[in-house]
């Protein structure tokens, strides 16, 4: 309270019920002028919930906000932007067919005559910012053709231009490239020395010790730690997030690896879009063994997966399961042979929402024997014991198997289907983006059964936008670019070189070259 | 073989290219109304009913005061009043938007027979004083154009409203801040919010809009083109007004190309009696090409991004 001069932000008792949560439960958050202040916490903890609430987006049930020493009342965005805070959502708030320049200036255009939008005047305003805080960008340029990296640039420069002094970012390293968050690191660290202040949210451990001087952690609607990031640690922070001691490495032995599972030869796939995304991608994958894929997202990792699982059609190319053409094989036939698919979109197409868990948990299998009567009449009693054994295997956390996934939270939907697809010991694992928006104790959990996979013997191929996964958790890393493997490299190759070769540059070979990796992939 | 000799005759005639517009005009002002709704996110098929109502009340105005365009008013209101039931089931209590359109378009429908039987009994409202309908301007010297004069300056004067409405659209959806607005709500509801615009606001104006441009459409058919009401005389315009918005990419002047296409297969069946093809064939045409722009034959369009979607604030 003595320091009260010194607070850009302070939020006293905040409380917010959302129906059968409560979401913020007495808060107390107080933010200094002119620092990086960094909020974490898990999915669920409340973070969310208190800045939407210091942006006008949520009305807290009680509390009082206190902006520079002063109490303030925030009905809505527009109030807050006039306090000076401004918000870069996780989700970016652009309009992919505006023009950037309509993006930035979106809600306090310069009009000319009646009410004529100025084209001129909102280009000169861009300029001027961009130029004061170097953030190069075309106002003319469409949003939605912009790489995700200038698309957040222009977020921050939309929220500069409504004059912000307190720049609240929701988890804005989640999408960037290795290389995009340091640039991001740089304009956030010239933002302060402009005078700006910065709530920074994030679950990325690393991220928030290299950018922030304060922290406070959140578990369950309350504020459980206030840390100074000088003087604590990353299993520190872990611990009370989650309320225990977690481990955070993946603690796994050296690879056994065996004979040849999966060898993927020049294969071809062309997007959503229809335009090629795999223009021959050629690996090998062996029993045992996980192989990582590292890249940007967008690379052609998805389409790899998708053609792999059988549910999307290579132009080109051949895959061998231990020597067996399934290149054209469809989903249903690839599960019987033995191969195991965690998708990356799981809301979309690795559950039915609106199923059970026990519904899930045999999804893809329904036709098998062990699940049905001559494929016609489900059995209803294995599949009820099937998924109560499924959820204790797998700490499912949930009242009955008969909840519909939709109401489970991330991590245990996730674990829904990381449980279906594992349950039944297959011969190659897919898993693509398997922690996404997973809590750290799933996330922990999940990795222990993919190695505990591995250990069993299966061969593991993953896909993560997540470095730090990639390269905890697997035993070779293969670099993807524009649709090829180009690189294969030691888990332990420093990010620098991997974030290099995955933007196309290191010592990736230029287009057309066969790709060979130190360890010689060739056998 | 006649028959297309006969159509290609009727081609030519400068009657023909006036009915054409004045039939266009009519579909044009509820598709520019579609357009404004859905630009900014709701979902609208109750042009139908809004100009039906438009069109019944507008007729019980003018018989009651002889005054076309106080009646005009007054079937703007009736079309704005059926657009805000619209608004505030789909937009406040996020109900289904295409439920809530049919359920007006059959209210609609039956409000209107129902007042004809309290007020007037039985199914004859009576006809409006050829003084008291919406007048036609001939606009002095440019209608003594040979062929364009007819078509484009003897016309009603709904007709010149309605192409300065076209234009004034258009201005403003995509040249002035209201339209960029507009557009931003109905794309990403959720990024106007955040930029400070408000959502509820922007939403309730542009379908109450789309209720006045009905109702003025409805006025211009039953005191302008006809000059009674009679059961369910808008015969499905307004259906055919959504086709032209969706055929013009949810653009005015896209929406007035589709119009005309439609308006030209009215005004060939209204002319069937110089043609030698059953009346019932050529009645279909208007709404065969509805079908077949429908179906997609003309290519792909891409609604407004957050068409149809109600916005809960605080969501992602």
């Amino acid at each position: 309270m003595n320091e009260q001069a010194g607070l850009a932000v302070e939020m006293r008792g905040i409380t917010k019920q959302f129906p059968g949560v409560l979401a913020n439960n007495e808060v107390d958050f107080s933010v200094r002028r002119g620092e990086i202040h960094a909020l974490v916490g898990e999915n669920g903890a409340g973070k969310s919930t208190l800045m939407n609430i210091l942006y006008g987006l949520v009305h807290p049930d009680s509390g009082e906000i206190l902006i520079n020493g002063k109490t303030v009342q925030i009905a809505g965005p527009r109030d807050a932007i006039g306090l000076g805070i401004g918000m870069v959502h996780q989700h970016f708030m652009l309009i992919p067919v505006f023009s950037v320049g309509e993006n930035i200036m979106l809600g306090r255009e310069p009009a000319t005559g009646p009410d004529f939008y100025d084209r001129a005047r909102a280009r000169k305003a861009i300029a001027e910012l961009t130029k004061r805080y170097g953030l190069a960008l075309d106002p003319d340029a469409r949003m939605g053709d912009l790489p995700v990296g200038l698309q957040q640039r222009a977020e921050i420069v939309k929220v500069l231009y409504r004059g912000a002094d307190i720049l609240i970012l929701d988890e804005p390293t989640g999408v960037l490239t290795p290389q995009e968050s340091k640039d991001l690191f740089a304009v956030l660290r010239d933002l302060v020395k402009g005078g700006k202040t910065i709530i920074f949210i994030s679950h990325k451990l690393k991220e928030v010790l290299e950018i922030s001087d304060r922290i406070t952690v959140m578990r369950r609607g309350k504020v459980v730690g206030h840390l100074i990031t000088k003087d604590t640690n990353e299993e520190e922070i872990a611990t009370l997030m989650v309320g225990r001691a977690v481990l955070l490495r993946v603690d796994k032995s050296p690879a056994k690896p065996g004979g040849v599972a999966l060898a993927v030869e020049n294969l071809t796939a062309n997007s959503d879009q229809s335009v090629p995304a795999l223009k021959g991608a050629s690996f090998e994958l062996r029993y045992g063994e996980i192989l990582g894929i590292a890249g940007v997202e967008g690379n052609g990792q998805s389409e790899l997966m998708e053609v792999l699982a059988g549910t999307r059609r290579a132009t080109g190319g051949q895959v061998l399961l231990a020597g067996r053409d399934i290149t054209t094989m469809d989903a249903n036939t690839e599960r019987d042979a033995g191969v195991a698919f965690i998708p990356e979109d799981r809301r979309g197409t690795g559950l039915v929402l609106s199923f059970s868990i026990a519904e899930n948990s045999i999804l893809g299998r329904e036709r098998t024997p062990t699940f049905s009567w001559r494929h016609f009449v489900l059995n209803l009693i294995a599949i009820r014991n099937w998924a109560l054994k499924l959820v204790k295997e797998f700490d499912i956390r949930t009242p009955s198997i008969e909840v519909a996934v939709r109401n489970l939270s991330g991590g245990n939907q996730q674990k829904v289907i990381v449980a279906r697809e594992i349950g039944t010991n297959p011969k190659v694992l897919l898993a693509a983006q398997p922690t996404r928006g997973v809590d750290i104790g799933a996330i922990e959990f999940i990795h222990r059964q993919i190695v505990r996979e591995r250990d069993n013997g299966a061969a593991v191929l993953l896909v993560s936008a997540e470095l730090d996964e990639v390269r905890s958790l697997s035993d070779r890393v293969a670099v993807m670019y524009e649709g090829r493997i180009v690189s294969i490299e030691p888990p332990d190759t420093p990010e620098e070189r991997l974030g290099l070769l995955m933007t196309g540059g290191g010592s990736s070979p230029s287009m057309g070259r066969r790709p060979a990796g130190p360890e010689g992939l060739e056998a | 073989m006649s028959a297309i000799g006969d159509i290609l005759h009727l081609l030519i005639t400068a009657n023909l290219w006036q009915a054409t517009l004045a039939a266009a005009i009519l579909l044009l002002l509820p598709a520019l109304g579609g357009t404004i709704s859905e630009r900014s996110g709701v979902v609208n098929i109750a042009m139908e009913g809004m100009m039906l109502t438009g069109a019944f009340f507008g007729v019980a105005a003018d018989l009651a005061w002889h005054n076309p365009w106080l009646a005009t008013g007054v079937a703007m209101l009736a079309g704005a009043l059926m657009a805000m039931v619209h608004a505030v089931v789909s937009i406040q209590f996020r109900a289904d938007q295409i439920v809530s359109g049919i359920a007006i378009n059959i209210f609609a429908a039956g409000l209107t027979v129902f007042l004809i039987n309290r007020i007037y009994g039985l199914q004859d409202v009576g006809h409006v004083d050829q003084s008291a309908l919406l007048p036609n301007i001939n606009v002095p010297g440019l209608d003594q154009i040979p062929f364009l004069g007819k078509v484009f300056f003897q016309q009603n004067v709904i007709v010149y409203v309605a192409l300065v409405l076209l234009v004034l659209t258009h201005l403003v959806l995509f040249r002035t801040r209201l339209g960029l607005r507009i557009r931003a709500v109905g794309e990403h509801p959720q990024a106007a919010d955040t930029a400070g615009i408000n959502v509820f606001a922007i939403r309730y104006g542009a379908v109450v809009t789309s209720g006045l441009l009905s109702g003025l459409s409805g006025a211009f058919l039953a005191i302008g083109i006809s000059n009674t009401f009679v059961p369910n005389m808008t015969d499905g315009r307004g259906y055919i007004a959504l086709a032209a918005m969706i055929f013009g990419k949810w653009t005015p002047f896209g929406a007035f190309v589709a119009c005309l296409i439609f308006g030209l297969g009215q005004a060939i069946y209204d002319n069937n009696s110089i043609i030698h093809i059953s009346p019932y064939l050529l009645s279909m045409l208007p709404y065969l090409l509805t079908l077949i722009v429908l179906a997609g034959l003309v290519g792909r369009s891409i609604p407004p991004a957050a068409d149809g979607l109600p916005y809960v604030p605080g969501s992602e």
